[in-house]
């Protein structure tokens, strides 16, 4: 039976009891089976586009559009290179079966790898366009252009349809990386703020989100966690739930679901089925993770970046500071649970998911699932923001072992505690500084000492909770991201260390969690930066200016300190407000970020109010100013989050803040003032805007507390018992 | 099975459910296909969920369906369509307020309800009213904008 869906299947799906309201519209990547067989390859033009006969395009993305408005910008850098309008850009993303593999959608490439690849490709596409118009109408290539989805001559007059010239057909060309871009100069779509196409349905209810995808004879299901990580299911007792009509047990190892034809019923199955697990302790506890951090064993100690005698120029250094940085594990702390639906059937699978990475995971599935990796299809829906692997891969795996029980397509989604419980989390960071100045106030020596969980060499993904709970063999290991970048600073410096040591396991399973160590390091890194300013009795934006020779990020730091109205002053705050500054140049290689936050503390109570933040942002080429803007805004506010209120807790059992009043995160009464300014380099190549700005964010605000109290704040997050007790130790005391 | 009848956005509905505790959100999502109303956190702590109900801001989840019999029950969808978005709608999209937008159902409802009562709110008064809405993208300034745009106030 064929697994392709048709819109008629969709409407029946939905529509038994739905008669007068707007029915749910299946999605590009549904209505796709015209293209079924289509190329995958990211070096032909037919893995990207394909030219329908009425002469609109269809582009296959493999980068996904997680609520951060690649759905408009790869469109427009398309039908920019192309020339044809965005509206006539039909985009398909993340469906495996459909999209070229383009690499996860993480570590901020969305634009500057994917959006570039794609961009290549449609230049190839214009040149073959151009070729072959020029054929037909008997003139040279360069007599012509493309527009509007047509070649015409330059000069004026009839050209011929993209449809006309290819419609229906492949191009069969190779992408070719030396086919001319169009001259920035000349752009008329690149660079606008147009609107994004998901909203109007998003805002109305509309919109078809992972969470609202429902399939004929699709059962609801769900998976009981164990009582602590690594328990052993020992018993359960089906009769506990014999009540609930059509409910029933699905049992594989320690794997324990529950399925019903209804969600309540399924959901009330779960919370009756009476289930026994031994006791497990396995877990340090979250207040024990520094010192487990410390004591090791450590699986190796690396040198990242050795120049110069780093600790000999700081044992001959009369002024020196050393200082330890801590930053705990963090929930990716999606607003709706994670959420999935597979249908597993002999041979064939298909599973809808939010996941960021669904090529990366047709691998795993395979394997999950006992399937060649042809016959696993995972397609792409929206889900609720991720920023990192959250619970979307877990959950589906949850829904395809489920399925493949009952041979039945299965939605399985989590429940609040579920998410905040069990999605991978971002792991625990520390870092130990120490610092010297040379007689003219310039850093004369750095070390960074970082204990970090080593990512497992060749892990193809991180092992999901459910096949390791069936006892379906996975490969061992785990992985965060890149999260030892930026552990040095952006300053010159003669002498400096940077070196690692490397744990073997996190305290959590870990995962990358939204500009993957980059948050954590850069805190320590432009915090001690401000404690060297502080210890030269210099201005911090002049300390840093001094030290900075890169032009852009220079721009950023001045840009930054006007908008915030930054005054160099000599003396102390007497007013418990202060203001704070952070640089970021990304990866040291990506974008700039300078970043300046205004900050008022309450000495009775330790709470620290963000009244303004300023940052200035040079991501080179930008797409679409406002969708840019509304990533760096996200990133502020979702970074103040992270360091003013957020840290998993758990005991030796189990994770215990699984709710949002255990794990708070910022509410609309924190929400600042933000003003951000945009460096337009529409000449230079595009970089990436969904992490960079997030990195500094946590050392402006503490540099800013320090300013206003005196408090120097090195563990996040930035509670008021921590505010206080760094007062009391602070200088201002 | 118990039957329960109430409005939903302006129609006469009938539900039919074994469990008179389940909450009106699952009935909205799967009884009558009303997926813009979303389960966040079934604990009452995020407003995802949020409805208005007989004009007042309920959250779905913490709302058995038996409690909704003979009242009348809006959701996102009944305020406008993508065609013809209600006011606060048109404001949320003008202002390009969401991202993943998992949680704006809630902030648009609560939004209606508040310009209801005070139609020119202070930002702070915004912020107040929206204090039990959760957003994980950081899309908060945007919605303060869009509720002022609604407002008809400039935004500040």
């Amino acid at each position: 039976m064929s697994m392709q869906l048709s819109r008629r299947n969709l409407l029946k799906a939905g529509g038994a009891l739905v008669i007068s309201f707007a029915l749910p519209l299946p999605t590009f990547a549904q209505r796709a089976d015209p293209y079924s067989g289509k190329s995958l390859d990211v070096g032909e033009v037919d893995g990207f586009f394909a030219v329908n006969q009425d002469g609109s395009v269809t582009l296959f993305c493999g980068k996904v559009d997680l609520g951060t408005g690649l759905r408009i910008a790869i469109p427009q850098m398309a039908a920019e290179e192309l020339g044809i309008a965005v509206k006539h850009i039909t985009l398909i993303e993340g469906d495996t079966d459909l999209t070229p593999n383009q690499g996860p959608t993480a570590g901020s490439t969305g634009v500057m790898r994917g959006g570039v690849q794609i961009r290549q490709a449609a230049a190839t596409a214009r040149v073959a366009l151009i070729r072959m118009a020029a054929e037909r109408m008997g003139r040279t290539p360069a007599e012509l252009t493309a527009a509007e989805g047509e070649v015409r001559p330059k000069s004026g007059g009839a050209g011929i349809g993209f449809g006309a010239l290819v419609g229906n057909r492949h191009f069969g060309l190779k992408l070719d990386p030396k086919a001319p871009l169009k001259d920035p100069a000349s752009y008329t779509i690149v660079g606008r703020s147009l609107q994004r196409p998901d909203l109007p349905a998003k805002l109305t209810g509309r919109h078809i989100y992972m969470h609202d995808f429902k399939l004929p004879g699709m059962l609801h299901g769900r998976v009981i966690r164990p009582a602590a990580v690594g328990a052993k299911l020992l018993s359960v007792d089906e009769g506990s739930i014999k009540s609930i009509p059509g409910a029933r047990v699905v049992r594989i190892g320690d794997f324990l679901g529950v399925l019903a034809e209804d969600e309540w019923d399924c959901i009330s199955a779960a919370r009756a089925l009476q289930v026994k697990w031994s006791e497990a302790a396995n877990l340090v506890g979250h207040q024990a993770v520094r010192d487990w951090m410390l004591a090791g064993p450590f699986e190796a100690e690396q040198a990242l970046i050795k120049k110069g005698d780093a600790r000999g120029a700081l044992a001959a250094a009369t002024k020196r500071v050393a200082a330890s940085y801590y930053w705990p594990p963090q929930s990716h702390a999606s607003m709706g649970p994670s959420c999935a639906v597979a249908d597993i059937r002999p041979g064939k699978a298909t599973i809808w998911t939010a996941s960021q990475s669904t090529h990366r995971y047709v691998p795993a599935f395979a394997k999950i699932l006992d399937l060649p990796q042809a016959a696993v299809r995972l397609i792409y829906l929206d889900g609720s923001g991720c920023y990192g692997m959250n619970g979307h891969e877990d959950a589906a795996a949850d829904a395809a072992l489920l399925s493949r029980a009952v041979d039945r397509p299965v939605r399985v989604q989590w429940m609040r505690e579920d998410e905040l419980g069990w999605d991978p989390k971002g792991p625990p960071q520390l870092l130990a500084l120490e610092g010297a100045l040379a007689a003219d106030g310039s850093i004369s020596a750095w070390r960074t000492e970082m204990w970090l969980p080593r990512a497992t060499a060749n892990l193809p993904n991180i092992p999901l909770l459910s096949p390791e709970a069936a006892g379906i063999r996975q490969v061992p290991g785990i992985a965060a991201g890149l999260i030892t970048q930026n552990g040095d600073p952006s300053y010159a410096v003669p002498n400096i260390d940077v070196m690692v040591h490397w744990m073997k396991d996190a305290p959590l399973r870990p995962s990358n969690i939204r500009a993957p160590g980059k948050v954590a390091n850069m805190f320590a890194v432009e915090s001690f930066a401000d404690e060297l300013a502080a210890l030269a009795g210099a201005d911090p934006v002049e300390f840093r200016l001094r030290g900075l020779a890169d032009a852009r990020g220079i721009e950023v730091l001045k840009r930054t300190a006007a908008l915030i109205g930054w005054q160099t002053r000599g003396a102390r705050s007497t007013s418990g407000t202060g203001r704070g500054i952070a640089y970021c140049h990304y990866k040291h290689s990506e974008t700039y970020v300078g970043m300046a936050m205004e900050v008022e503390v309450e000495r009775a109570s330790g709470r620290i109010r963000v009244r303004r933040v300023a940052c200035a942002h040079d991501c080179g080429l930008v797409i679409n100013p406002d969708a840019l803007r509304a990533q760096i805004e996200g990133n502020i506010l979702q970074t103040l989050s992270r360091a003013l209120f957020e840290e998993v807790r758990f005991d030796r059992s189990r994770v215990t803040s699984t709710t949002w009043k255990s794990y708070p995160i910022l509410t609309f009464p924190d929400v600042p003032e933000i003003r951000i300014d945009l460096v337009l380099r529409q000449n230079l190549p595009p970089l990436g805007g969904g992490e960079a700005s997030s990195a500094p964010v946590p050392a402006a605000l503490a540099n800013a507390v320090y300013d206003a109290c005196g408090a120097r704040l090195r563990t996040a997050p930035f509670s008021r018992e921590r505010v206080k007790t760094a007062m009391e130790k602070g200088e201002y005391a | 099975m118990p039957t329960y009848r109430f409005s939903v956005n302006g129609e006469a509905r009938s539900v039919e459910t074994r469990d008179p505790a389940q909450p009106l959100l699952y009935v909205l999502r799967n009884a009558l296909g009303l997926t813009g109303t979303k389960f966040g956190c079934g604990e009452g702590q995020c407003g995802s969920c949020s409805v208005l109900l007989d004009g007042k801001l309920a959250l779905s989840c913490q709302t058995p369906v038996s409690a909704v019999a003979g009242r009348k029950v809006t959701t996102i969808e009944g305020l406008g369509t993508p065609e013809q978005p209600h006011p606060v709608q048109a404001a949320f999209i003008a202002e390009q307020a969401a991202q993943c937008g998992y949680c704006a159902n809630g902030m648009m409802m609560k939004s209606v309800e508040l310009l209801a009562a005070n139609p020119k709110p202070t930002r702070d008064e915004v912020k107040a009213a929206l204090a039990g809405h959760l957003c994980r993208c950081g899309t908060h300034d945007r919605i303060l904008r869009a509720v002022a745009r609604a407002s008809g106030r400039a935004a500040t």
